[in-house]
């Protein structure tokens, strides 16, 4: 028992934090692309912290539940709706054998999550069940989701105790720009100081080019020291390469594991979530910190997660707001 | 070494340059630190990037901040390798060069200006450093092909070549480990997989490690094939010093 895809939507892949530990051997990390929805969504539902989501892109999937089980649905807002009713989003919701859940396309943001109470049955590859699409590996069957398909769940699991506190404040991506703070280096010595200084003071659009392994951006131009090349080395998530033609390119989830192109800058970890929630025409601009203060960040976010899990075990919130109760207990009766 | 920089890649990665040339003493110094990484574990680093000529360190900051983890590598990096004493680890890879496995090696051949029995001899009569892995799983950057058989790529690439394809592209040579689309010319094919998700260990070899080509016939290529596809074949490993 488990989801039947009846559409597909554009881009919908089973992600989880990736496959670390083979990038040595060339293999990409792949994984999530927004990693705080991701792991807000296995929260709601008390998942271990890594356990496999659908992942989909600017047109959601519309999945049909052959038993029942709980869920949960972070990211952008692709308009989710449960047999033709709203659905709730950062929330714990009860579904049906026979529930069919539809998504439109992304009102906000541009990546959406799904978590399963009852953990999607796909195999673990080399230590992840994340879909790595170039090598054709992990997921459902290496590749993203089409019309049709079917995941069995690997358990029963449908009660959660304090199910009614199970909602959290939604995340909103339906900002005018966003502001990236990155950490300089490892090559920000291949860049003239003005190119540095171009780079952190001018406004960058998002262009189409944009999918699950990079971004590209057009702005103004970029200046170097030299034009030489460099020798491939290693590549981060969020690495901002600029190549020759000065324009950057943040590279993403499904990132080649080496690179040529001096690295101007990494996007804080914090922050990858802001940009992959960027879809086109939209606006970045890039701030410096320093390495302790994205580390500080990135700490402060991991307290933030145990804050919402504290959060949602507590019994009671509701009595004081009636209209949520009413609300959620009818959806439990529909 | 005060020439190693240990660079800034965000806050979960660190890079460890060891110079800005491509060369043998540089990358054996490099799959040596790596090793020597996996023997110590240090706590919090999650994977290593090789590369020619540096070394990408990703790590958690949850579990080790940043002037902790720089320190650490700092006096890893400082630790005096005997580089050279280490025993070279060859992979025999067996090839069937030519015909309709090599489809180009008569293209080769012209460009060198030599017999196809010639480039077999010369691309066969040399082991290679893997200096690193990348572009693809298990694709290995090979150093040191013979001159004489450098060769360009074609100026129209084929849309797929068949995993297992041994080729030229300028002055590298190396193996597809799948089906991909590609520009170099193919001169021969290898039996083996050098990449299979579903085997224990997917990939057979690591950055540092040698492959020798080994020139085997028709008959010897079914053989091994069918060995390959009931699991059975052992890849032949020699160590020398």
């Amino acid at each position: 028992m488990g989801i039947r895809i009846i559409k597909a939507g554009m881009m919908t892949t089973v992600q989880d934090l990736g496959r670390t530990g083979y990038q040595s051997q060339g293999f990409s990390v792949a994984g999530v692309m927004d990693a705080r929805s991701f792991k807000i969504a296995n929260l709601l539902l008390d998942n271990p912290e890594n356990e496999a989501v659908l992942e989909f892109s600017l047109i959601g999937p519309t999945l049909e539940f052959t038993d029942g089980t709980l869920i949960a649905i972070t990211g952008g807002d692709f308009q989710p709706v449960i047999n033709g009713e709203p659905a709730p989003m950062y929330t714990a919701i009860d579904v049906h054998k026979g529930d069919v859940l539809k998504f439109g396309s992304a009102r906000t943001g541009s990546r959406g999550y799904i978590a399963f109470s009852s953990y999607l049955k796909i195999p673990v590859v080399m230590g992840s069940r994340c879909t790595n699409m170039k090598s054709s590996i992990g997921g459902f069957k290496g590749r993203k989701l089409q019309d049709g398909d079917y995941i069995g769940f690997r358990i029963k699991r449908r009660y959660l105790p304090f199910f009614l506190s199970r909602t959290l404040d939604l995340d909103e991506f339906n900002q005018e720009d966003v502001t990236l703070r990155v950490v300089l280096g490892p090559q920000e010595d291949r860049f003239s100081r003005q190119g540095i200084e171009t780079f952190l003071n001018s406004e960058y659009t998002v262009t189409s080019d944009f999918d699950r392994m990079g971004c590209r951006l057009e702005g103004p131009y970029i200046a170097r020291k030299e034009t030489s090349d460099m020798i491939s080395d290693g590549i981060a998530f969020g690495s901002v390469q600029v190549p020759s033609h000065g324009k950057p390119i943040i590279l993403l989830a499904d990132r080649q594991t080496t690179g040529g192109y001096p690295k101007i800058a990494t996007v804080a970890s914090v922050d990858i979530p802001w940009l992959v929630q960027r879809k086109t025409d939209h606006k970045v601009r890039f701030k410096a910190v320093s390495v302790e203060e994205a580390q500080r960040l990135y700490l402060e976010e991991s307290k933030e997660l145990s804050r919402m899990r504290k959060e949602i075990h507590q019994p009671c919130k509701e009595v004081l707001e009636c209209r949520q109760v009413s609300r959620r207990i009818r959806s439990l009766f529909s | 070494m005060q020439n190693i920089r240990i660079l800034t890649a965000g806050d979960s990665s660190l890079l460890i340059e060891f110079g800005n040339e491509i060369s043998p003493e540089i990358n054996r110094r490099i799959a040596a630190v790596v090793e020597l990484m996996r023997e110590q574990h240090i706590e919090g680093v999650v994977d290593v990037i090789p590369a020619f000529c540096s070394l990408l360190v990703n790590y958690d900051p949850r579990v080790a901040g940043y002037e902790k983890m720089k320190k650490r590598l700092e006096s890893l990096v400082r630790v005096d390798i005997k580089v050279g004493q280490t025993k070279r680890k060859i992979f025999e890879i067996p090839v069937l060069y030519g015909g309709e496995y090599g489809p180009d090696l008569a293209s080769i051949a012209d460009h060198a200006g030599i017999s196809e029995d010639e480039v077999v001899l010369i691309h066969s009569s040399k082991d290679y450093l893997i200096y690193m892995l990348g572009f693809l799983p298990g694709f290995c950057y090979l150093g040191g092909l013979d001159e004489r058989i450098h060769t360009p790529r074609l100026s129209n690439p084929r849309l797929r070549i068949r995993a297992g394809s041994v080729g030229i592209g300028g002055s590298q040579t190396g193996i597809y480990p799948l089906d991909s689309p590609g520009g170099w010319q193919l001169m021969g094919m290898t039996p083996i997989k050098t990449y299979d998700p579903e085997r224990e260990i997917p990939i057979l070899v690591e950055a540092g490690n040698y492959i020798r080509f080994v020139p085997i016939d028709e008959e010897q290529y079914k053989r091994i094939q069918a060995q390959v596809a009931e699991g059975s074949y052992q890849c032949v490993i020699h160590e020398e010093v």
